[in-house]
């Protein structure tokens, strides 16, 4: 015994953090148990944003599950609710049983304040507050209308949300700009404007007047003004109310949330209050930061520390992609107060500071936010700007002696700025971090949590990491290769062809390679930067490519291969699929399945089988289909004018040119190929690494598409009028992707990196275009062709065991 | 010892592999660019990936599922807790001979 019983009614971000503090600094201090309503555990609130936007899954934002509360001994009672507190025979009494305290925490959060309109009970109306809602949203479909009442944080946040997911929304704020507690109009209005170039209808000034039903399920919102807006999901996000309840129901002092002092005590002494639900010096709280603030606070005073909770002035950020806003302090007009306001209208840059007798009292910032964490800095700390006034616009970079450096800035952040907002994470909680053997930003994440949820603070921290350590930290923008070499892939590429390196044993030596014969990360780049630079003069190096490209197939979890046969464009006959179809009888093929780029996919073949089943498809007059290779992969296409009614040009033909042109290349990594016969289209050509698609006036070609790891819509390279140039350009563009990019980047990721524009102007070129496609050949020339009749013919004896000494051993 | 005569060394590619069948299962037959040959457990274990199939570099494979990285002297795996059991293994005349009592005895391995 002796153990305090401390028992904790809800398991939310301020009550978790509350546990985390306790459990590290007194592991054994309480005996603790810990009710929720809900029922799971603790997960990350202010994330429910990313995860509905689809950046993150639920999984993600979970920050205590099972295991961690087992391993701090915390008995959970989750999914049971709280009746009453008797705070005379001090014990909780829950659904399923009493138990008993010496200390209570109240850390009951807040509830969504539904605005009582006719309908607001129906089907389909919803806050955003739980990942019930959050799941509710993402059920809609692309297409689905969806109305979000309330401009605010929440409500963008939401709207943008299903925006992304393809769903119709409208927003509907009472107020004539958005967010208008933390920016001012013209800072409102760029934010409008770029949340409806994202297709968010917004409509200001607006009075919700009733929710229209049908089946008690709702299906439209009526405005005063008679508008009626038709949706199938109605999401409420117009504030929260401190959920009080139960705090009343036991006789604590409650005012708007529960009464608290510095030390998070409420009336009683034995019963302290954390987080959305409490009410201090006449405050209540909804954004994690003060939280984080109050768990410390609470976790110090049951521990018997000294602490005390004072409120700060806050910032903000808006968790939407593409919209860069940053609001601190108090911006509003007031006497005495300036202005300093900078526009770039082109840009969609405002930003605007208010100052009164020579402090900083208020940022708002649209559009470029790099420089709030400083302005946030010098509002907190009252820091006297009279001095460098006239260059504050500018930011830290402009200020007294000091450089455009840019880690001067993170240098001059005060040891108690907030880094990661997500995690309230600080600057001085980092630093220490650094100073305690924290060498990297993994480690880092792993220590402090900072810059480990949403990562927009990773700059930040890779900065801080400069800062305390020095040259012996060294900033990842120049990645080396791998161990074996402090080039980066960039430079190794340079120098093959300029000293020209023609084979690998002249880049170990003339590059001062540490290793013997490289690494399983160097070899096969290399391999490929001189087979693309050096068709002619340098012999491809199998023991140099992974097994999928050394075996021609793909190698699965069991060790088995799965096999892909071409089919030109997607287009096959009886007779191929025949050939296929007694193959997979033949080899036992456990799994037919068709790829996403329209081929045919024999999985589990063994790697014993494979030269004999390549040489009966080969008979069939099928050729490897390279589904294992950095190089062409497929040419998806649709039926174009062949039998479709909407079909423009010939796209199932153009996508067989293509893949006739462009097969047995090898590229940095696989290129997939899309050609659409309309814009409707059917073969997916817009997240291709090149799509085309066909319309009335000839042919667009799009190109650094991807949907693999990252998701994104091709960028349109060049229109042309005839199918011939079409191909052209698209060899033009896979030329220049392998004689550029570093082994292993996708065309998007390369093209990110070197700009549009840049390949554009080379591909515009008509000598460059013409050069391009002329190297190309040349390669085609030496690697157009079908690596399994190769293997079937000459090397079928190196599938086969070297010995099998299973005879042997029995004799 | 019992030396057994497994083949040419030209049967196995020079910085790569050939797997060695046995009646306790599959053993993996390396070949350096110093032409030293090790043979070792071709199962990497990770999650079994066959290793004669992995990229040989140094005196290392790289397991070709998941990139662990093995010693061949030692069969010890470079920064995990890992290890494959390896086999006496000469060259003579150009023939691999591997040592067939260590084999016989993996089972207790």
């Amino acid at each position: 015994m002796g153990k305090e019983r401390l028992v904790v009614i809800g398991a939310g971000m301020a009550s978790g953090r509350v546990l985390e503090h306790l459990t590290e600094a007194a592991p054994d201090a309480f005996d603790i148990t810990l009710f929720n309503a809900e029922p799971r555990g603790n997960y990350n609130r202010i994330m429910l944003s990313p995860v509905l936007a689809g950046d993150q899954t639920y999984a993600d934002i979970v920050t205590h599950d099972e295991g961690w509360y087992a391993e701090r001994s915390i008995a959970t009672r989750f999914g049971e609710k709280v009746l009453e507190i008797d705070r005379e025979a001090k014990v909780v009494v829950g659904e399923n049983g009493h138990v008993p305290y010496d200390k209570l925490i109240f850390g009951t959060g807040s509830n969504p304040f539904m605005i009582p309109l006719p309908g607001h009970d129906l089907e389909g109306v919803i806050a955003y507050r739980d990942l019930e809602d959050t799941e509710c949203m993402m059920d809609l479909k692309a297409g689905q209308k969806c109305v979000v009442i309330g401009g605010g944080l929440l409500g963008l946040e939401a709207a943008a949300g299903m925006a992304a997911r393809g769903v119709d929304v409208t927003v509907v704020h009472i107020m004539g700009h958005l967010m208008e507690r933390q920016l001012d109009e013209a800072a409102g209005y760029l934010l409008r404007k770029s949340l409806e170039d994202k297709g968010i209808t917004i409509k200001l000034q607006a009075n919700s007047k009733e929710i229209v039903g049908e089946d008690g399920k709702v299906c439209a919102l009526m405005l005063d003004d008679g508008t009626e807006l038709p949706c199938e999901l109605l999401v409420m996000a117009v504030g929260i109310r401190p959920n009080v309840a139960l705090a009343q129901a036991a006789g604590l002092a409650v005012g708007n949330g529960i009464h608290v002092d510095d030390q998070m005590c409420t009336s009683d002494a034995d019963v302290f209050a954390v987080g959305e639900c409490v009410e201090h010096q006449g405050a209540i709280f909804g954004l994690v930061a003060p939280l984080y603030d109050q768990a410390k606070v609470l976790a110090q005073s049951l521990l018997g520390e000294e602490a005390a909770f004072v409120q700060k002035s806050l910032s903000t950020k808006l968790k939407v992609t593409g919209c860069d806003l940053f609001s601190a302090g108090d911006f509003a007009d007031g006497e005495g107060r300036e202005d300093i306001v900078f526009r770039d209208p082109s840009r969609g840059v405002y930003k605007r500071l208010v100052i009164e007798e020579n402090r900083l009292v208020g940022a708002v910032m649209y559009g470029d936010t790099a420089d709030g964490s400083w302005y946030f800095g010098l509002i907190r700390d009252g820091t006297d700007i009279e001095e460098m006034r006239e260059t504050l616009i500018f930011g830290p970079a402009y200020q007294g002696g000091d450089t455009a450096d840019p880690l001067s800035a993170v240098a001059a952040l005060p040891l108690d700025a907030e880094i990661c907002g997500c995690n309230g994470v600080c600057k001085g909680t980092v630093v220490e971090a650094i100073e305690g053997g924290a060498g990297d930003l993994g480690a880092v994440r792993a220590t402090t949590k900072a810059s480990a949820s949403c990562g927009t603070c990773t700059g930040l921290v890779e900065q801080l990491l400069q800062v305390t350590l020095g040259d012996d930290f060294e900033m990842p923008t120049a990645q080396p290769v791998c161990g074996c070499t402090d080039h980066t892939h960039e430079d190794v590429r340079r120098l093959i062809k300029t000293m020209p390196l023609k084979s690998q044993e002249a880049v170990w030596q003339e590059l001062g390679w540490s290793t013997r014969n490289g690494c399983h990360v160097c070899r096969p780049a290399i391999n490929f930067y001189l087979l693309a630079d050096w068709p002619l003069d340098y012999q491809d190096d199998p023991q140099s490519r992974f097994i999928n490209e050394r075996k021609h197939a793909n190698i699965q979890k069991d060790g088995t291969f799965s096999v892909v046969p071409r089919m030109w464009g997607g287009i096959t006959n009886p007779t191929e699929l025949r050939a296929i179809a007694d193959a997979a009888d033949k080899y036992k093929v456990p799994t037919v399945k068709v790829t996403g780029g329209q081929r045919i996919d024999l999985l589990g073949v063994k790697g014993e089988d494979l030269p004999a089943i390549w040489a009966d498809l080969n008979k069939a007059g099928l050729v490897s289909g390279h589904a294992y290779s950095k190089g062409l992969r497929t040419v998806k296409t649709c039926v174009g004018t062949d039998h479709c009614r909407f079909g423009t040009q010939d796209s199932t033909g153009l996508g067989i040119k293509l893949e006739q042109a462009l097969w047995g290349s090898w590229t940095p990594h696989k290129v997939k190929l899309g050609v659409s016969g309309c814009p409707r289209n059917c073969a997916e050509a817009t997240c291709k690494d090149v799509g085309i698609i066909c319309v009335d006036s000839g042919y667009q070609v799009g190109v650094a598409g991807a949907a693999g790891m990252d998701v994104k819509e091709t960028e349109r390279l060049i229109d042309v009028a005839t199918e011939a140039e079409a191909i052209d350009v698209t060899v033009a563009f896979v030329q220049l992707y392998r004689e550029n990019a570093k082994y292993l980047d996708r065309p998007y990721k390369w093209v990110a990196k070197v700009g549009l524009d840049w390949v554009k102007e080379r591909i515009n070129d008509l000598d460059e275009r013409a050069r391009l496609i002329e190297a190309f050949e040349l390669s085609q020339s030496i690697y157009r062709k079908d690596p399994w009749a190769e293997h079937a013919a000459e090397k079928a004896e190196r599938y086969q065991p070297l010995a099998d000494l299973t005879l042997e051993a029995a004799e | 010892m019992s030396w057994i005569d497994i083949g040419s060394i030209d049967d196995v590619p020079l910085r790569g592999a050939r797997k060695l069948k046995t009646r306790l299962g599959c053993v993996a037959v390396f070949r350096t660019d110093t032409e030293e040959v090790f043979a070792a457990s071709n199962t990497c274990p990770h999650k079994g990936g066959p290793l004669a199939e992995g990229i040989v570099h140094g005196q290392s494979v790289t397991c070709p599922l998941h990139n662990w990285v093995f010693d061949l002297n030692t069969g010890q795996a470079q920064g995990e807790d890992g290890q494959i059991a390896t086999y006496p293994v000469r060259v003579d005349a150009g023939r691999i001979l591997i040592d067939g009592t260590a084999l016989a005895a993996r089972s207790a391995a």
